[in-house]
């Protein structure tokens, strides 16, 4: 075997100073590495920033039994039989990233598709990642897998050029081979990287091909797993079945904050083949099925004491409003000032006031929260493995240890591909709760939390109230803008328009119902009541809001959108109008990217039921890696917020949802799509950014725009037009 | 409590003893391992669960393993005939009919049925016949082109 690490090849200058120590640290986990995957060659991809927070707090940082430091960001492994594997801490959640990121590498190579996998949020092989969230997963690990496959395409022409005894610069990679121009002789991967063990690491400064240059740029990549979807073969985590294993229930309180009293577990505990647990505030069963599992957890006799005081969702927005300011846990205020909105209003010649509200909404992932926990070793307490949908496979995996009292090393969280997030997985419930269970019955089981469940005991996108006051002069310019947010959240709270004089704050407040993230954040509701604001005082200075915002807007980038969803619309244009149908724009963005959304709507003269009849969806995120996927992502993010824009909202009283089920709270259906149209500008020169957010945040004020169009009745409220709770099944 | 001790699965007749007020989904899952119908909500309101049983589409989640005894049970894993996809299958991977792909199953199912019943559905009648079916991740639009692209791949001849 060559055991040379590739220092010692004549490879082009290191790019990565290795200190001393380190490299002795690279030298064991080279051996370490190869102790698991055997032969080949190892690119690591070294950040050269590393958190100071990361560096402590042990544990296996991941890599096949490799202890690296945290400062990894991916690593690519080539075979021995020629297979190219990427790992990664993120996860797949719909979003498509194992494609992406799969073409990535192949394309940088490059090598065909079929041989290139990924493993992706295994706590014990993949490099240690902070989350899968805020668009960031694209952006960030596609570059790196690129660069890390660059890295292995140098080492493959050296290793060739020694073989071939040839001028590097007469050889190139092609499917999966390197060749050799002129004799046309081949190398194929698996012969280069046989009897192998290379290791290199390389920094994150490696050249890649610029993005004019990627193959699969214009043509859409079929999912890597569609197969396995569409026939059922993919294994989510519920589907996910270990020998010997039973399935688990936790007793719930009735409503959020009570006391329990009274504990009876004498009938359920005397039911055959159930595991009863009774843990603190813990109790569940576990049972050889499900049914079982529920009996026994009904069987339990509690009597809880409700806690009083809880507000409601009819009188939240006050409730905000009285209790905003220091909030433990809340990194406080936050505001951007630029001149002085007091002179500025004092000075406008016309000043107008809104509020704008939105209710609290649940992501409601179709998957709900699930776990199935393993413990191996002498008395349960040995170590833990935990298949769970997480989108943040290392952080569970220190809720882990924690609850557990257990070190992180003895602690491994493994994300199957999950049935979607949405911002909604962040944490570790059902991971715990199914480990607890899975100790005290003393065998693997699995947790699927009901849709109750997810409804109720899951977290929720803030609601928030927001607060605008702006002061046009006489030409119609916007001279002050005064934008007051109460517990929504900050993100996408500043505006692009050119203001002279504004303040925008962000005041955190208390939230009576578990609150956390949601695809675009507060976006939704800071561009909902912007955006809405901007279209009421267009309208009362008379003029068209497209050109009311153009007036206002240096900015090329969101400017392009909206001229581009404009011209698709056909807005401005003598758009055939119907009665009761009306038209509205919207645009804005976050986290670098811009969208712009027009929209048709129809209100139903009877009911006041607003119908979307079309939506043009206008986004620009950079350079376009898989257009067919963005569309995807695009239209995704715009149907899933219709559900928001029009009727999705929690309603809850005395600490109990009311609405925690389907067939009470209405999400988007077939019948709710409207017609709809994306353009997607492409700009090569930019950094790609994430995609499967930002496109959400304008349709909620576009919809609101249209309805005021139509039938000039202004809404200020998310949701919309919540027509109730749809019929119970028959 | 009465039990049940066969299900016609996929065309193969499966030896289970099982309580009979457990739900079809709960048996086909965790006791015969065919884990393509998904739980979703367990009131007939998201389709995650379809099945056909002798070839209506059911949501199995809140259909007893008592009620379906005796019927046939045809589940995602049985639409491939000799390595073959259903046309639907196949329709889904091209047009790319999926984000998350947990409703995928589901709305494979309703969607076989449709054909079944109608072999040229337009996309009202798509909408109408799917509308129990929920896709969170939104891909509506993509799944009513891959029923249409799979009624016309049957109609064009292609298998069945
Ligand atoms: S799980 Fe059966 S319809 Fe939702
Ligand atoms: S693809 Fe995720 S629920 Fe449909």
């Amino acid at each position: 075997m060559n055991e040379e690490t590739v220092e010692g090849l004549s490879l082009e200058p290191e790019r990565y100073e290795l200190h001393a120590e380190e490299e002795q640290h690279w030298e064991a986990a080279r051996r370490e590495f190869f102790g698991s995957v055997r032969g080949g060659i190892v690119v690591v991809l070294a950040l050269d920033q590393v958190p100071a927070t990361r560096a402590s707090g042990a544990g296996r940082r991941g890599g096949p039994g490799v202890s690296l430091p945290q400062e990894i960001g991916v690593w690519l492994h080539i075979g021995e039989d020629g297979r190219v594997t990427g790992y990664t801490g993120k996860v797949e959640v719909g979003q498509g990233v194992r494609t992406s990121l799969t073409q990535a590498i192949a394309d940088e190579l490059p090598v065909p598709l079929a041989s290139v996998r990924l493993v992706m949020g295994d706590t014990d092989l993949s490099p240690f990642d902070g989350g899968t969230s805020g668009s960031r997963t694209s952006p960030v690990v596609a570059p790196q897998l690129r660069k890390a496959a660059a890295a292995a395409r140098e080492i493959l022409l050296d290793l060739a050029a020694r073989r071939a005894k040839a001028e590097r610069a007469s050889l190139f990679l092609e499917d999966g081979k390197v060749v050799q121009r002129g004799t046309g002789r081949e190398f194929p991967l698996a012969e280069l990287a046989a009897g192998q063990r290379l290791l290199k690491a390389v920094g994150d400064d490696v050249p890649t091909k610029p993005a004019t240059a990627w193959q699969f740029a214009d043509a859409p990549v079929p999912r890597v797993n569609g197969r396995a979807i569409v026939t059922g073969g993919h294994r989510y985590t519920s589907d996910v079945r270990r020998p010997g294993m039973l399935h688990g229930k936790v007793l719930r309180a009735p409503s959020a904050n009570a006391r329990r009293e009274s504990l009876d577990t004498g009938a359920a505990g005397a039911m055959p083949g159930v595991a009863l647990v009774v843990e603190d505030d813990f109790i569940g069963a576990a049972a050889p099925d499900e049914l079982t599992a529920a009996r026994a957890v009904e069987a339990i006799r509690v009597e809880w004491e409700a806690a009083g005081g809880q507000p409601s969702s009819r009188e939240i927005f006050d409730y905000f409003k009285a209790n905003a300011g220091e909030v433990p846990g809340s990194r406080g205020p936050t505001s951007h000032t630029a001149g002085s909105a007091a002179e500025g209003l004092s000075a406008a010649s016309r000043v107008f006031e809104g509020t704008y509200t939105a209710a609290y909404i649940a992501h409601a992932p179709l998957e709900p929260r699930a776990a199935v926990a393993e413990w191996s070793g002498e008395n349960g307490d040995g170590t833990l493995t935990v298949w769970t949908g997480t989108q943040r496979p290392f952080g569970v995996r220190g809720e882990l240890a924690q609850a557990f009292g257990v070190s992180e090393d003895r602690v491994r969280v493994i994300v199957p591909d999950t049935g979607s997030g949405y911002g909604g997985k962040h944490t570790g419930e059902a991971a715990i709760e199914a480990a607890r269970l899975a100790k005290g019955a003393g065998k693997p089981v699995k947790l699927v939390w009901t849709r109750e469940e997810e409804f109720t005991w899951a977290y929720f996108r803030p609601a928030g109230v927001i607060d605008v006051r702006s002061g046009v002069d006489a030409d119609g310019a916007l001279t002050a803008w005064e934008f007051h947010n109460y517990n929504a959240g900050a993100s996408g709270m500043r505006t692009l328009y050119d203001i002279p004089n504004q303040h925008v704050e962000f005041h955190p407040s208390r939230s009576p119902l578990r609150q956390g993230s949601y695809r675009a954040l507060a976006a939704t509701a800071n561009h909902f009541a912007r955006e809405t604001h901007m279209d009421e005082v267009a309208r009362a200075v008379g003029m068209d809001p497209l050109a009311f915002r153009k007036k206002h807007l240096g900015d090329a980038r969101l400017r392009a959108v909206l001229d581009a969803a404009a011209e698709r619309f056909g807005w401005g244009e003598a758009l055939r109008r119907s009665p009761g149908h009306g038209f509205g724009i919207a645009g804005g963005h976050e986290k670098g990217s811009y969208v712009a959304t027009c929209v048709e709507a129809a209100v139903d003269p009877a009911g006041g039921a607003v119908r979307i009849v079309r939506a043009v969806t206008a986004f620009e995120c950079g350079a376009i890696i898989n257009p067919d996927n963005l569309r995807n992502q695009v239209e995704g993010a715009v149907i899933m917020g219709i559900g928001g824009a029009l009727f999705e909202g929690i309603a809850f009283q005395d600490g109990k949802i009311l609405n925690a089920r389907f067939s009470r709270y209405r999400v988007p259906r077939f019948s709710d799509v409207p017609v709809l149209e994306t353009v997607l500008l492409d700009r090569k020169d930019l950094p790609s950014v994430g995609a499967g957010e930002t496109p959400i945040v304008a349709i909620a004020p576009a919809v609101g725009n249209a309805v005021f169009d139509a039938i000039g009745v202004r809404l200020r409220s998310l949701p919309l037009a919540p027509n109730g709770a749809e019929p119970e099944p028959a | 409590m009465a039990r049940i001790t066969e299900l016609d699965v996929n065309g193969s007749r499966e030896k289970i003893d099982v309580d009979a007020e457990r739900t079809l989904l709960s048996v086909l899952r965790d006791d015969l391992d065919l884990t393509g119908a998904k739980y979703g909500c367990g009131e007939a309101r998201c389709g995650a669960c379809v099945v056909l049983m002798d070839g209506r589409p059911v949501p199995a989640c809140v259909t007893s393993a008592g009620s379906a005894a005796g019927a046939k049970i045809t589940t995602v894993e049985g639409l491939e005939q000799d390595g073959q996809l259903h046309p639907l299958q196949e329709a889904f991977l091209e047009v790319g009919a999926m984000q998350c792909g947990y409703c995928t199953p589901g709305m494979i199912m309703a969607g076989v049925a449709l054909l079944r019943d109608n072999p040229d559905p337009d996309e009202a009648e798509i909408v109408r016949t799917l509308e129990g079916n929920l896709c969170r991740c939104g891909a509506y639009p993509r799944i009513v082109a891959a029923v249409r692209r799979a009624a016309g791949m049957l109609r064009g001849g292609g298998a069945a």
